[in-house]
C-alpha cells in the first residue's frame, strides 16, 4: 500500500498540476474586474500555501525531532534540510507571482503590502537557513545550529506578521472565504484552486522526497569515506 | 541559574569595562553611522526630518550587531573556550548573563545615541524622553535575541560575516515596533501594539534560549 | 579504572582525528602520551575531557559514559589546561581564578592558596595578558589547582617552559598524583625529571602505537 502509494505520487502530482492548468486556462471564466489575472488565483495561493505553511511547518517539526532526544536522528535533519530548501523555491515563486499579480493591480513590482513584506522576510530566513549550514561542515554541529535556527524562525512567523499587518497593509482579503463565512467563488474555479492547492502539496512532498533521497546517497558516499578515512589516518602512523 | 547569570554578566561588564572596546571602537562608529545619516538625508531634511527614529534604530541595529560579534568572542579565544566548557555551568544562566551584559551595554551606546539623534537629527527631546521605556525594552530584546544568534554563528566560516543575515530579518519587527512606538512618543498615536510586538519577541526568545542555549554550547 | 576506551573513533570534517584508541588508565597515575605533530594527542585529551564526541567505539572516563552520559557532568570533573593559555586575557590572575572558583562554588581563599603554591601570589592583580608565556602557564595550574578535579589532562604544558619551570612543573604534578588524582599529559618527548613513575605512550596516525 505505501510502496504504491510512492510510486503514484509522481504521476499524480503531474496529473493535478496538469488538470490544474486545464481548468484554470481554458475552462474557467475570466473575471470582470481583474480579467485574466483572475487566472494566478489558481496558482499563486497554493504556491503561497506551501513555502508558507506546508515547508516551513515540515522544515520545524522535523527540527523540533531532532532537538528532541528520543527521536533524534539525522534523517530528522535531513528532511528539516531538504523542507527548507524545496521552500526556498516555492518562495521566490511566491514573490514572482505575486508581483506578477501585483504589477498591474497596484502599479508596481513591489508594494510595501503586509504580506508581501512578511514573505520577503521569511524568504530571506530561509536563505540564512542554508547560509548557517553551508558554514558548518560538522554534521553534528550543523545539524544543532540549523535545527535551532529553525525554530527561532518558527517563533517569529507570527511576530513578523503582526508587525508588518499593523505596519501597513494594502493587500484584498483572505481569498476564498469571505468574512461571513460565504464562499466567493463558485463551480469550476473553485474546483481548479482545490486542485491547484492538492497539486503543489503533492509536488512539494514529491520535490522533497527526490530531494531527500538524494541528500542520503551524498551522505553515503561520506559514511563509505569513513573507513577510507581510518584507513588513510592509520597509515600516517607506523 | 541565577547565581551562573550573574556570574556570567559580571565577568562580560569587567571585560568591557577594562577593555574599552565598547567606548573606543563601537560608539565612535555609532556616532559616525548618525552622522552620515544626517548627510545621506541631505541638507533639507537632515534637521528636520521624521525619519529621525528609524535612523536611530537602523544605526542601533548596527552598532548591535558589532556588540554581539564582540561578546562571543570573549568566549572564543584560544583556549579559553575549552577551560571555560569544563567548569560545567550552566547553559541557561550563561546565556542569561551574557544577554543581561548585552543588554546593559546596548543601554549605554543607545543613551548615546539617543542624545546623538536629539542633537544633530533634531529629535525632539521632550518625546524622545517619552520613548525611552519603549526604547529600553526594545534594546534589551535585541540584546537576548542577539545572544542566541551569536552562538549560532560562532566558530563556523565567517561568523561575522554570517550573523547580519542571520539576524536582520529578526530583527526587522524590532525595528518596526521600536520606530512606530518612538514616532508615537513624538507625534502621538496609538502604542499598544508596539508593546505587544516587544514583549512577545522578549520572552519567546529569552524561554527559547534558556531551553535550547546548552544545545548551541555542546560544539 | 578512571579512563577506559575501547577502539574510540572521533572523525571531524571527513578527517578521523582519532582512528580507534584503546586505553585504560588507573587512578593516581601519570600517563604521558608522547609523537608527532598530528598524531593525535590533543584529540585523545580533548575526547577524554568531553571537549569531544565519540564517532563510534566506547568509553568510561571519571565514571561517566562517553557514548550516552552527561558530557557537562564529565566536564566538571575534569580539568583542562590547553596549550594556548586559556583564559579570559582581559581580566586580572585574580579575577580569573575567582571566576572560577565561584562557578564551582569553591571558596574563594582558595584562590589565594593556589596562587601562593604556583609563586604568582606578587602578580594577582596584572591582567593576564600581560603575563609572559611561563606566568601563564603557572596560572593554568593554579586555575586546575582551585578547581581540584579528578582528571587532569595537560596539552602540551611544557611548551614554553625554562629548565625552573619545567622542574616546578614536574614537581607539583608529582605532588597531585600522590594525593590521588589521575594525570595525562600530552608532550614531544618523555618526561626528563622523574618525580613519579610515569606510563610512557607514544600515538601515531591517530592510534596509541603497541608497546
Amino acid at each position: 500500500m505505501i510502496k504504491l502509494s510512492q510510486r503514484l505520487l509522481g504521476p499524480v502530482t503531474l496529473a493535478c498540476l496538469a488538470a490544474t492548468f486545464v481548468l484554470g486556462l481554458w475552462v474557467t471564466p475570466e473575471d470582470r474586474t481583474q480579467k485574466n489575472l483572475v487566472r494566478l488565483l489558481y496558482v499563486h495561493p497554493p504556491i503561497a500555501w506551501v513555502a508558507l505553511y506546508v515547508s516551513f511547518g515540515t522544515a520545524t517539526i522535523a527540527s523540533c525531532l531532532y532537538l528532541w532526544r528520543r527521536t533524534r536522528s539525522m534523517t530528522m535533519d535531513r528532511i528539516a534540510y531538504c523542507a527548507m530548501e524545496v521552500s526556498v523555491v516555492f518562495i521566490i515563486l511566491t514573490l514572482i507571482t505575486g508581483s506578477i499579480w501585483g504589477r498591474p493591480t497596484w502599479g508596481v513590482w513591489w508594494a510595501w503590502d503586509a504580506r508581501l513584506t512578511s514573505t520577503a522576510i521569511l524568504g530571506v530566513f530561509a536563505l540564512a537557513y542554508l547560509a548557517l549550514r553551508r558554514a558548518n561542515d560538522d554534521p553534528t554541529l550543523r545539524a544543532r545550529r540549523s535545527a535551532v535556527f529553525a525554530i527561532l524562525t518558527a517563533v517569529n512567523v507570527p511576530i513578523i506578521h503582526f508587525s508588518v499587518v499593523w505596519w501597513k497593509t494594502l493587500h484584498q482579503g483572505a481569498s476564498v472565504l469571505t468574512s461571513t463565512g460565504q464562499l466567493n467563488v463558485h463551480g469550476s474555479m473553485l474546483l481548479a484552486m482545490l486542485l491547484g492547492f492538492v497539486g503543489f502539496t503533492l509536488l512539494f512532498f514529491w520535490l522533497l522526497r527526490e530531494r531527500y533521497r538524494l541528500e542520503v546517497k551524498r551522505d553515503a558516499r561520506s559514511i563509505a569515506t569513513l573507513d577510507e578515512a581510518l584507513a588513510l589516518r592509520r597509515r600516517e602512523g607506523v | 541559574m541565577i547565581a551562573v547569570a550573574r556570574l556570567v554578566a559580571a565577568k562580560d561588564l569587567r571585560i568591557e569595562a577594562r577593555s574599552r572596546v565598547l567606548l573606543w571602537q563601537v560608539l565612535p562608529f555609532g556616532v559616525i553611522a548618525l552622522l552620515l545619516s544626517g548627510l545621506a538625508l541631505g541638507p533639507a531634511q537632515a534637521g528636520n526630518s521624521s525619519a529621525g527614529p528609524g535612523l536611530f534604530y537602523l544605526v542601533t541595529l548596527f552598532v548591535t550587531l558589532l556588540m554581539i560579534n564582540r561578546s562571543q568572542s570573549l568566549e572564543n579565544a584560544p583556549g579559553t573556550r575549552a577551560s571555560v566548557a569544563t567548569l560545567g555551568l550552566d547553559p541557561a544562566g550563561v546565556f542569561l548573563g551574557k544577554a543581561l551584559a548585552l543588554t546593559v551595554e546596548l543601554w549605554v551606546t543607545g543613551i548615546v545615541l539617543l542624545a546623538g539623534s536629539v542633537l544633530v537629527l533634531h529629535t525632539a527631546l521632550i518625546g524622545t524622553v517619552q520613548a525611552l521605556p519603549s526604547i529600553l525594552v526594545t534594546l534589551a530584546t535585541l540584546a537576548v535575541a542577539g545572544t542566541l544568534y551569536g552562538a549560532l554563528t560562532q566558530g563556523g566560516d565567517g561568523p561575522a560575516t554570517l550573523l547580519p543575515v542571520l539576524t536582520l530579518p529578526a530583527f526587522a519587527p524590532l525595528l518596526i515596533a521600536g520606530e512606530r512606538s518612538f514616532s508615537a512618543a513624538l507625534h502621538g498615536g496609538a502604542l499598544w501594539e508596539w508593546w505587544v510586538i516587544v514583549l512577545v519577541a522578549l520572552v519567546a526568545y529569552t524561554a527559547v534560549g534558556i531551553l535550547l542555549y546548552g544545545v548551541l554550547e555542546e560544539s | 579504572m578512571v579512563v577506559r576506551l575501547v577502539n574510540a573513533v572521533v572523525m571531524s570534517r571527513g578527517f578521523a582525528l582519532l582512528s580507534g584508541v584503546d586505553l585504560e588508565v588507573e587512578r593516581g597515575s601519570l600517563t604521558v602520551l608522547t609523537g608527532a605533530n598530528g598524531a593525535g594527542k590533543t584529540s585523545l585529551l580533548r575526547l577524554l575531557g568531553g571537549l569531544d564526541t565519540l564517532t563510534s567505539g566506547a568509553g568510561h572516563v571519571a565514571g561517566v559514559d562517553l557514548a550516552q552520559g552527561d558530557r557537562r557532568q564529565l566536564r566538571r570533573r575534569v580539568g583542562w589546561l590547553g596549550h594556548e593559555g586559556s583564559f579570559y586575557a582581559d581580566l586580572s590572575v585574580r579575577e580569573n581564578l575567582v571566576f572560577a572558583a565561584r562557578a564551582l562554588e569553591r571558596p574563594v581563599h582558595d584562590v589565594d592558596a593556589a596562587l601562593e603554591r604556583v609563586g604568582l601570589d606578587h602578580r594577582v592583580d596584572t591582567i593576564t595578558k600581560q603575563l609572559s608565556a611561563g606566568q601563564r602557564r603557572r596560572l593554568g595550574l593554579a586555575w586546575l589547582l582551585v578547581r581540584r578535579p579528578e582528571l587532569w589532562l595537560l596539552d602540551e604544558p611544557y611548551a614554553s617552559l625554562d629548565d625552573a619551570g619545567r622542574e616546578f612543573f614536574d614537581h607539583l604534578l608529582g605532588d597531585v598524583v600522590r594525593a590521588g588524582a589521575t594525570v595525562v599529559v600530552s608532550a614531544h618527548d618523555p618526561l626528563r625529571s622523574r618525580e613519579v613513575v610515569a606510563r610512557t605512550l607514544r600515538m601515531s596516525g591517530g592510534r596509541i602505537d603497541a608497546p
